[in-house]
């Protein structure tokens, strides 16, 4: 297989064509609740267009939030490694290694 | 059909598996859950409450092998997952692997069909004592340190479950083991959370997602299957209808989703995702209506199957390019068109879609909680529905094998990796279309119908509006680029906090002794000092002596004996 090769998705067209399709059919379902009548055991539940909006909004806070979160949890890559392994890799280690790996560590404390 | 406890074929098909090698020992590692999932078929269609195997430890009566329709289920389960992650693993060389596989899957059916609480114990151990070496197989250094972690979190909690059982025993004068209860005694505490610690609990999480990810690409389908659907089972069996389990399994589907969104590598979200999966079957367990159970133990048998798809098509990935993280990831459906559309199978059972499996359990547990009053709960799982689509239905084939193109050399992975994901695949299906051959084998009598107008449309409106929030973040460039990085959770506790605060104590004591020794050696220097000084010349000690003052000194004494004798 050649990686010259035009694949679907590689066609901007393809994917604004399906995307349209996709926008269609989220409005007709949520068109469908005007329409169709559903049982329903919660009074929220009733409202039409409940599942959409809650599906979308929930959406939107989930990721938002999550990338809030990335401001106080990232860490780079090696954040555990560089201790953890650095352990494993010197079998138990001695005293000057201990004393090494004590500088960043306050650093670290106070950071987090 | 044979009075073989399950866990007896796998367990000597191990240590035929140490000598054997090549085709032999695939058609033996096959046929073992083939023929004992037959077996046990034959077994459980002769009526509920088998049981054999009795035997005697001090005045305790154990049994070895106690049926009844939940643990059956169980019981069919995990031969089928056996099965197929046995397919997934065949091209693998590493006798430790598939040995340790082999044993691992025998001690989850050695755990649910335990009729005692010591026994249930002996095979909680071995679930550990066995799955470690699929963690430590890896052979990389962060494998061994995250195989360390977990193997301790287990053995916590073996050791609080042994306590308890000897509480208990105590209390009841016999370990069957059955609904126990929150009743407030310490035992049930105890083997509450030996279980938590199992099923992945809040707080107690970090194992899962520490080690499932760091584990090889086969070894990650064999984990994700076995330890936290017996603790699902075990919480099934004892705390039934216990409240506390509804709060817990909401917390569970909620709070994974979030790192879920945010995390790289491709098999941690799905880590993630698993405990958020763990979290629908506790709320099941804690409504614990006969409807709620039914759907916490079939959304198990379902979990099983469609995470392991996804686990196996990550899997495939990893084996093949030799990368997991969302961020090197991207294009690969070019290469790799069946993994793509296997792993996309997967990720629509996982989101409940209708005809797919996660469809025809999750409403179950959903309809429960709404039908009980737990309203707030379930808006949390409704939530949580919507999450686990955007991050495991869409994020996981969306940076594997779309976005954009990481141009990786890629090529389908080995043939038996694909037919163990179609297997898994066309259950996904047949489960999703046709799910009375599910229903029909749960423990409860219930007519469940998950396909009317209401429940198809609802979910079809939430789903399609989540995909719709993904491609207008993603349109707007919203949506959280994957990044090369660590997400700190809970471990963060146990991996820096308490290391870095003995390390501080440690180095401090280290130097409190240092010093210590020093003012030690200084006195005893001074001491050698000062006795020398009088041995040296010119010392007392060093002096000559006058024989006519020793005279002298001895008059001295007389004259002093002879007052004396006077007084």
């Amino acid at each position: 297989m050649s990686g010259e090769k035009q694949d679907f998705f590689d066609n901007p067209n393809n994917v604004r064509n399906m995307l349209r399709v996709f926008y269609v059919m989220c409005a007709l379902l949520f068109a469908a609740d005007f329409v169709l009548h559903r049982h329903t055991e919660f009074r929220l539940e009733g409202l039409p267009g409940f599942y959409p909006i809650y599906g979308f909004v929930g959406c939107v806070i989930l990721v938002f939030a999550a990338k809030w979160m990335r401001t106080f949890l990232m860490r780079p890559e090696d954040y555990y490694d560089k201790r953890e392994l650095t352990d494993f890799n010197s079998d138990g280690g001695n005293m000057s290694s201990h004393e090494d790996t004590n500088t960043p560590l306050n650093g670290g404390q106070q950071r987090a | 059909m044979l009075e073989v406890a399950p866990f007896i074929p796998f367990f000597l098909a191990a240590a035929l598996g140490l000598f054997l090698r090549g085709w032999l020992r695939a058609v033996l590692f096959i046929a073992v859950p083939v023929l004992g999932l037959a077996n046990l078929w034959l077994l459980g269609a002769g009526g509920a409450g088998i049981e054999f195997g009795h035997y005697a430890i001090l005045d305790f009566n154990l049994l070895l092998f106690k049926a009844d329709r939940l643990s059956l289920l169980f019981g069919y389960l995990f031969h089928i997952a056996a099965l197929i992650s046995v397919i997934y693993a065949l091209h693998v060389r590493d006798t430790l692997q598939q040995v340790a596989s082999m044993l691992y899957a025998g001690s989850a059916l050695g755990a649910v069909f335990a009729g005692d609480l010591l026994t249930l114990f002996i095979f909680w151990e071995l679930l550990v004592l066995t799955s470690v070496f699929l963690v430590w197989a890896r052979r990389s250094g962060r494998a061994y340190v995250a195989g360390l972690r977990y193997f301790t979190l287990h053995i916590l909690s073996g050791l609080l479950l042994l306590g308890g059982i000897i509480f208990y025993g105590q209390t009841h004068g016999t370990l069957e083991f059955g609904q126990i209860g929150l009743d407030g005694h310490a035992y049930s505490w105890m083997i509450f959370l030996a279980f938590g610690i199992k099923c992945a609990f809040p707080f107690f999480h970090n194992w899962l997602t520490d080690a499932y990810p760091e584990s090889t690409p086969t070894g990650t389908v064999f984990l994700s299957a076995f330890t936290t659907k017996v603790a699902v089972y075990a919480l099934a069996r004892a705390y039934p209808g216990t409240e506390l389990l509804v709060y817990i399994g909401a917390t569970m589907a909620c709070f994974p989703i979030f790192y879920a969104v945010i995390e790289n590598d491709l098999r941690r979200v799905l880590a993630y995702s698993l405990i958020n999966q763990l979290g629908f079957m506790v709320v099941g367990i804690g409504i614990g209506t006969s409807l709620a159970i039914n759907g916490a133990v079939a959304h198990a048998f379902n979990d099983v199957i469609f995470k392991g798809l996804l686990f196996m098509s990550m899997g495939a990935v990893l084996h093949v390019t030799g990368k997991i993280n969302g961020s090197e990831l991207g294009g690969l459906y070019k290469k790799m068109p069946k993994t793509t559309v296997l792993c996309i199978i997967g990720a629509a059972s996982i989101s409940a879609f209708p005809l797919f499996s996660g469809f025809v359990s999750k409403s179950m547990v959903m309809s429960a909680a709404i039908k009980n009053g737990y309203d707030w709960v379930w808006l949390i799982l409704l939530f949580a529905s919507a999450g686990v689509f955007h991050h495991a239905g869409i994020k996981i084939p969306y940076f594997a094998f779309f976005a954009h193109d990481a141009k990786l050399p890629a090529r389908e992975p080995p043939v038996n990796m694909l037919i163990a994901m179609s297997i898994a695949a066309a259950l996904c299906l047949i489960i999703g279309i046709y799910p009375q051959a599910l229903y029909s084998l749960l423990p409860y009598e219930i007519s469940y119908t998950p396909y009317d107008v209401t429940h198809v449309l609802t979910q079809l409106q939430l789903l399609f509006f989540s995909a719709l929030a993904f491609v207008w973040l993603n349109l707007r460039h919203l949506y959280p680029p994957e990044l090369p990085s660590v997400n700190l959770d809970v471990e963060w506790i146990y991996r820096r906090l308490v290391p870095d605060a003995m390390r501080g104590l440690f180095s401090r004591l280290f130097a409190l002794d240092n010093r210590l020794r020093n003012v030690a050696v200084g006195g005893v220097a001074r001491l050698v000092e000062g006795v020398a000084s009088h041995h040296r010349a010119d010392g007392i000690m060093a002096r000559n002596w006058l024989t006519g003052s020793m005279v002298a000194g001895v008059v001295l004494l007389l004259g002093l004996y002879l007052i004396l004798g006077w007084l």
